[in-house]
């Protein structure tokens, strides 16, 4: 088993791209947005719709106008809303079955939020999710649940993720038993052969979580989020807390995973070097908003928002001199309270290139490039990388 | 970012062949701990005892001792109405002598009255475990207007006089009520009353674990696979504050064994002729304690060991079962 998984995961390694990625770059039919993005495109989801539906993806989730707000609450003995985090405001994008799609953002950009708001942990404020053709962004818990069999989650911290006092077996069980489902062969079979699909001796199915090491414990909740066969996986920074000798072991598997079971991800990450690998497009979110959507090679190699520039010359080069050649794009200040947003563009009070209509008019997510979206009044292509 | 695959397999492959499959839980891990706890195995040792001497009572006193209300007037002085003989009457025959008064076995009396503090301290820590863990658990994991009124109302109990709230119960309460007469009823009275005003101590306890667990992935993640609160509560909360609602209860039992003793002592206990504890502590300290120490010192060392067993139990329980100990 573990060799045959070895060698499943080592071909992603290589970096070669996946059937989905390749299918999902070439750009079918050319679309009515102009590459340059001198004429306004209708909107930025209208442009995604046209982008999605040239290329002919068959879509698993939509998200559209997403919105969550946080009421901040005043007072001890009269609870007044004084105010309101605006997480998410008005996140709109698609994922194809089969594809993955990396959400990158600093911490309070909403990035997490938002896959909470798709799996329905959290109820969107308003917009609306679709799931597989069916709106669930006000379903009921009831009505949710024999559709959370279909949207599964993978946690950021393998050491709060699963529960201490569950054996590993009843872990990974738990989604059998709260869906009902009985497998062929039974629940135990099917965490025995769960437990060694994600590289695991099934022989610790009586084993506690302080047992294994964070890696281990990561390929534990992931065996538990492919116990009901899920259509769409969210993975809430997977790898962020892990060694990072460990990380790549764990993209690789999920990757593996995604090719065996014709999985879809939304891969939550605060970094683009952790995406890179894995996905097959990459949005890139500031302050509860996307302000880029791109495939990932258009991304990697022809950013246009200057915030994107300075996430994308903070990814670490393996060639040292390329690495002294390029230069480091620093960011003044920090991140401002999403409470209080900068208004019109968000990123304006970081911006290098922040001119008078940045302080007065919010840029609209256009489609710049087929499939390539971007929230700024002077996008730019810029060679960072 | 790129590790060698071979790297992979010696993280999965870690377990040697000889590894026993069955890993060691909470309980297993803390049972290790306790064990190696002298006192409080000891003590754990001496309430087992204390345990069956209660439930074998009638048989012990039949072997060792007589009826414990049968009196002996015949062992006493008719004068003084104290025991004949020296240290209050003790002989193979009355192991720790007789009453004055009534010349009943002192020996009997403290076997039987570890029936009576036993069952009721036991039965109220039961109430109050069970209450205080759901209202507990209701209170942290709900929040909001649930966790405020819970919370009220804890603060309201642990600031209401529960002694002066027992009398006054036990004043209005006839001599037949829910079922129940006489002794059973009294001791129905005293669990409830106890219980009451214990659940809180509790109910805080479990509320706090709670409001650090909820913030816990574990509980987003039963809910992402579609857990509703009840299955949320019990099947991942409960196993987390067990260990926390142990130790407590461990050393709330003492304090309800004084409790039972306070209130027996104070005439609303268990009704005489029933030996209690407290009771025959109540009578002895009428004046009787100069004359004739031994009928105080058996039913007070009797409780002192007792509460302090509970208390050495519970401290090893805590050390063993260590809320920080693992995760």
């Amino acid at each position: 088993m573990t060799v045959r998984l070895t060698k499943d995961l080592r071909s992603p390694a290589t970096g070669e791209p996946s059937p989905a990625t390749g299918k999902d770059a070439v750009p079918a039919q050319p679309t009515d947005a102009p590459a340059t993005g001198a004429v306004p495109a209708a909107s930025g989801e209208a442009g995604e719709v046209r982008g999605r539906a040239a290329r002919g993806g068959d879509e698993l989730v939509r998200v559209t106008d997403l919105t969550k707000l946080f009421p901040v609450r005043r007072g001890t003995l009269v609870r007044r809303s004084t105010g309101a985090v605006r997480a998410v405001d008005g996140v709109g994008f698609a994922i194809d079955r089969g594809t993955t799609l990396g959400l990158v953002g600093e911490s309070g950009s909403g990035k997490s939020t938002t896959g909470r708001l798709i799996s329905r942990l959290l109820e969107p404020t308003s917009g609306s999710v679709v799931f597989d053709g069916r709106d669930i962004s006000h379903l009921s818990t009831r009505e949710l649940r024999p559709m959370r069999r279909d949207i599964q989650m993978i946690f950021q911290d393998p050491y709060s993720s699963l529960n201490p006092r569950h054996t590993i077996g009843a872990i990974v069980a738990a989604p059998l038993r709260i869906q009902k489902q009985t497998p062929r062969g039974g629940i135990r079979a099917r965490v025995r052969e769960l437990l060694e699909l994600v590289g695991l001796n099934p022989e610790h199915y009586n084993r506690y979580p302080n047992e294994f090491s964070g890696g281990q414990r990561q390929r534990i909740g992931i065996a538990r989020a492919l116990a009901t066969r899920p259509k769409l996986i969210i993975a809430d920074e997977p790898v962020s807390a892990l060694d990072v000798s460990i990380r790549a072991q764990i993209i690789n598997l999920l990757d593996g995973l995604r090719t065996e079971f014709g999985l879809t991800y939304l891969f939550i990450a605060h970094d683009l070097s952790m995406v890179r690998h894995i996905s097959d497009r990459v949005a890139v979110m500031y302050l509860g908003q996307i302000i880029e959507l791109a495939d990932r090679t258009d991304l990697f190699s022809g950013a246009l928002h200057p915030y994107t520039h300075a996430l994308l010359s903070a990814v670490p080069i393996p060639d040292p001199t390329s690495h002294h050649r390029r230069e480091r794009i620093r960011l003044r200040d920090e991140v401002p309270s999403p409470l209080n947003p900068p208004v019109a563009c968000r990123f304006h009070p970081r911006c290098w290139k922040a001119q008078e209509i940045c302080r007065t008019e919010a840029p609209p997510l256009r489609e710049r490039a087929p499939g390539h979206q971007v929230a700024c009044h002077f996008p730019e292509k810029r060679d960072v990388v | 970012m790129t590790a060698p695959p071979g790297e992979m397999m010696v993280e999965s492959v870690t377990a040697p062949a000889v590894v026993p499959t069955e890993g060691r839980s909470l309980w297993r891990s803390g049972w290790i701990r306790l064990r190696r706890d002298k006192p409080a195995m000891i003590s754990g040792t001496f309430l087992i005892l204390l345990a069956l001497i209660a439930i074998f009572a009638p048989v012990i006193v039949a072997l060792l001792g007589h009826p414990p209300n049968e009196p002996h007037y015949d062992l006493l002085d008719p004068n003084t109405a104290t025991p004949r003989g020296r240290f209050g009457g003790m002989s193979w025959h009355y192991l720790l002598g007789v009453e004055p008064v009534n010349g009943r076995d002192i020996f009997s009396r403290t076997v039987y009255g570890a029936r009576v503090s036993l069952l009721v301290a036991l039965l109220a820590t039961a109430t109050a475990v069970i209450i205080g863990t759901v209202l507990g658990m209701l209170a942290g994991y709900l929040g909001g207007l649930w966790d405020t009124i819970i919370a009220r109302l804890m603060d309201l109990l642990l600031s209401v006089p529960s002694v002066l709230f027992a009398i006054a119960i036990v004043a209005v309460i006839p001599n037949k009520a829910f079922g129940l007469s006489g002794s059973s009823l009294r001791i129905g009275v005293l669990v409830f009353v106890i219980g009451i005003f214990a659940w809180p101590y509790i109910g805080r306890i479990v509320r706090g674990q709670v409001l650090s667990l909820r913030e816990r992935e574990f509980i987003e993640a039963s809910r992402s696979l579609g857990a509703g609160t009840f299955t949320v509560m019990f099947r991942e909360l409960l196993p987390n504050v067990a260990a926390p609602v142990l130790v407590y209860a461990t050393l709330l039992i003492p304090t309800n064994i004084l409790n039972e003793a306070a209130l027996s002592y104070l005439g609303v206990g268990v009704r005489p002729p029933t030996a209690s504890w407290g009771d025959s502590l109540a009578v002895a300290s009428h004046g009787w304690y100069s004359i004739e120490p031994i009928f105080m010192l058996a039913p007070g060392l009797a409780i002192f060991a007792t509460v302090l067993a509970f208390n050495l139990l519970g401290d090893g329980l805590r050390d063993a079962f260590d809320p920080r100990g693992g995760r």
